[in-house]
């Protein structure tokens, strides 16, 4: 099936969309809130299926994941993992993204006006595969205090985000797509995902193509960002690098992210915070997952409402000139239809 | 508090010994600008009238017994004889047949922690102000162990090897390290909640090492977290320990918030009480023997080194004169936005040392 960006629409009834809603631990509850308020005031025909998980029993994550697959897409906060629990316990996110197969988590680090940062003219898309890697909770003690820990690098997955990366660059117009590993030391591992998107930038010789190691690239990425374009990399380096540049760009309440399969996508914010210390003290930035709601009205064509929403969050913040270490009351919003 | 541990309480090896008297010290310049800046810091030791006697020896990796490769036997001997060296960058060649120099060099003297005080240089500007903080990385296990398979085709395993000797010498070295030089905080830095069994591992014998650290206050950060929280606040963070991988990205994004490899120290510190200081930047042989190299990375690493033998007034001395001739901006080579050479950069700071006493 050659896809990757033509989705059919998801399921329609009586011309609204059912989108499932998973409000997480932390700050999740109260951002989904905000944005089931907003959808509302904005007449969005959007109807939400809440799904709670706690992180006790595996039916919960069972249950989201049978609503996902059942309307196609969701919205949700983060669920915390506490990793103080034995290695049974898996992180519930983690289940959600393998189970769907969501391969593809994609950020967009864009430097919005208004916003002071130390970097400026910065936009980044990041493109991490999202499945397997450093996040394949494969481990075990062959040797009392000897741990493993398997890492998994996969010709079929690494050849299936690369040739997403560059779908995406080609449709956006970007230039450069640059491929970020350590395959000086990971020869076999890193190495397989280094030939596979060599073998993808064959096919696309309009976009330019090269390749950096992870730690060169967090440093250039502190001293010159705007050197980036679009970025594809495993899943950990993917972790790190989206981490930085969601910092450069004014921080985690600040930065949408989407993971895109084959057949179901889910939005969320970018850097996946649970916020448990700010949680219900009306301080978090609803920003990120105001934004994750525009990508996911894009995504079920909704278009109109997506940049009426889009632009009042981002006029908002203008006006307001927001200071971002301050803390910021989250219900008020004057919306300019 | 009883240890939770069950083995018998190890010394903690005593890395921080004072020492008196005229110290023998190893040497390395290295390859491409090696040899010139390693002649600068000699030149501003002996300025400085520091008690440092230098040992020269070359390291380019020959075939042993047994078809393995090592480093000469003289250098090894120089080495644990001195316990302290200072090395420049080296080259590794590709297709020479061997592995890189510092994996050699890392192996033999089994260098497990690799230590990188970060702090902003006054007159070097960077958007970063502020910057105080120290990476200490796990250097021999992790993620870089190299064991890889393939296990059909299409699929590779990488292994990361976490054990529970390893994590706790690096958390001891790390406590350590910040109660002798007066460091308030440690963070454990990891990704427990997806690698559960491996980084909990490190995480738990960190926990236990920090009983014994009672004054020093000891927190846990998820990996993203402090990437996050590192571009935006760098000054939150005060002694970070983690494991290979983890350490490796850090540091150098650590690096970069100060101004880049050109300016960052760096120490490994090994068994047997060996430790050797070095630049990390490269050899830059575009630039070798045309006197324009910048020694302030291997100068700083010097003077890591001298606080690392409790000779603290010749760090500071040295130390300080190097970061004023940076901030008056008067002599600056081309990296630092100058238009000097080497050794007049090298001349100023011997003039500003001399001048202190």
């Amino acid at each position: 099936r050659d896809i990757v960006l033509l989705w059919p629409p998801p399921a329609k009834y009586g011309g609204r969309h059912t989108v499932t809603l998973i409000p997480g631990d932390g700050i999740g509850p109260e951002l989904l809130n905000h944005v089931r308020e907003l959808f509302r005031f904005s007449c969005v025909p959007v109807d939400f299926e809440v799904v709670n998980v706690c992180s006790s029993t595996e039916d919960d994550i069972n249950n989201a994941i049978t609503a996902i697959r059942r309307n196609g897409v969701a919205l949700k906060g983060n669920i915390e993992t506490l990793h103080t629990l034995p290695a049974s316990h898996k992180s519930r996110n983690n289940l959600l993204r393998t189970s769907l197969d969501l391969y593809a988590n994609v950020m967009h680090c864009k430097s919005l006006p208004g916003v002071q940062t130390r970097h400026n003219n910065i936009d980044i898309m990041i493109i991490r595969e999202n499945t397997e890697g450093e996040y394949s909770s494969l481990e075990h003690e062959s040797v009392t205090g000897v741990v493993e820990c398997l890492k998994i690098i996969t010709r079929t997955n690494s050849l299936r985000i690369a040739e997403y990366a560059f779908k995406l660059a080609r449709e956006k117009g970007r230039k450069r797509v640059t491929a970020v590993h350590k395959a000086n030391i990971m020869k076999l591992g890193d190495g397989l995902f280094l030939q596979c998107c060599r073998e993808v930038a064959a096919g696309y010789p309009d976009i330019a193509f090269d390749a950096m190691i992870v730690d060169n690239t967090t440093m250039q990425l502190v001293s010159k960002p705007q050197q980036f374009d679009v970025m594809v990399m495993p899943n950990l380096y993917g972790n790190v690098v989206s981490n930085v540049c969601a910092g450069l760009v004014g921080g985690p309440g600040l930065v949408p992210g989407a993971n895109y399969g084959h057949d179901y996508a889910v939005f969320e914010t970018a850097t996946r915070n649970t916020g448990k210390s700010i949680a219900d003290r009306n301080i978090a930035n609803p920003t990120a997952m105001l934004l994750a709601s525009c990508m996911m009205l894009d995504h079920l064509k909704l278009y109109d409402y997506a940049t009426m929403i889009r632009n009042a969050v981002l006029t908002t913040m203008n006006e307001t000139r927001v200071r971002l270490n301050s803390p910021r009351r989250c219900s008020p919003h004057t919306f300019h239809n | 508090t009883a240890l939770i541990s069950s083995s018998p309480r190890r010394r903690v090896e005593s890395w921080f010994r004072p020492r008196r008297g005229m110290q023998t010290v190893t040497l390395i310049p290295g390859d491409g600008i090696g040899p010139e800046i390693s002649t600068a810091v000699m030149k501003i030791f002996e300025a400085a009238k520091a008690p440092i006697q230098w040992e020269e020896k070359n390291v380019t990796a020959i075939k042993g017994p047994g078809g393995k490769w090592i480093i000469p036997p003289e250098a090894k001997e120089s080495m644990d004889k001195n316990k302290i060296g200072l090395k420049g960058p080296l080259k590794t060649p590709i297709a020479a047949g061997h592995p890189s120099m510092n994996l050699l060099l890392r192996k033999t003297f089994d260098l497990y922690a690799n230590v990188r005080p970060c702090m902003s240089i006054e007159g070097y500007k960077t958007p970063y102000t502020d910057v105080d903080l120290v990476t200490i990385r796990e250097n021999t296990e992790g993620e870089y162990s190299g064991i890889e398979h393939t296990i059909v085709d299409g699929v590779v395993q990488s292994i990361k090897l976490i054990t529970e000797d390893a994590s706790r010498k690096i958390a001891e070295y790390a406590f350590e390290y910040a109660k002798n030089n007066q460091r308030a905080s440690v963070t454990a830095v990891h990704k427990a909640n997806i690698m559960r069994m491996s980084d909990g591992l490190f995480l738990r014998k960190c926990r236990q090492v920090a009983e014994n650290y009672r004054d020093i206050k000891f927190t846990e950060m998820y990996l993203d977290t402090v990437c996050l929280n590192m571009v935006q606040d760098p000054t939150q963070f005060d002694v970070l320990v983690m494991p290979n991988l983890y350490g490796d990205i850090l540091s150098d994004l650590c690096a970069g918030l100060i101004g880049g490899l050109g300016v960052t120290p760096s120490g490994n510190i090994g068994a047997n009480n060996v430790a050797i200081f070095e630049s990390v930047h490269g050899t830059a042989p575009d630039i070798a023997g045309l006197d324009l190299a910048n020694p302030t990375a291997l100068l700083l690493s010097a003077v890591m080194m001298l606080r690392h033998m409790g000779m603290h007034d010749y760090s500071k001395k040295i130390e300080t004169a190097c970061f004023n001739t940076i901030r008056d901006k008067k002599v600056l080579t081309g990296d630092l936005g100058g238009k000097s050479k080497c050794s007049e950069f090298t001349a100023e700071i011997c003039q500003r040392v001399r001048d202190m006493d």
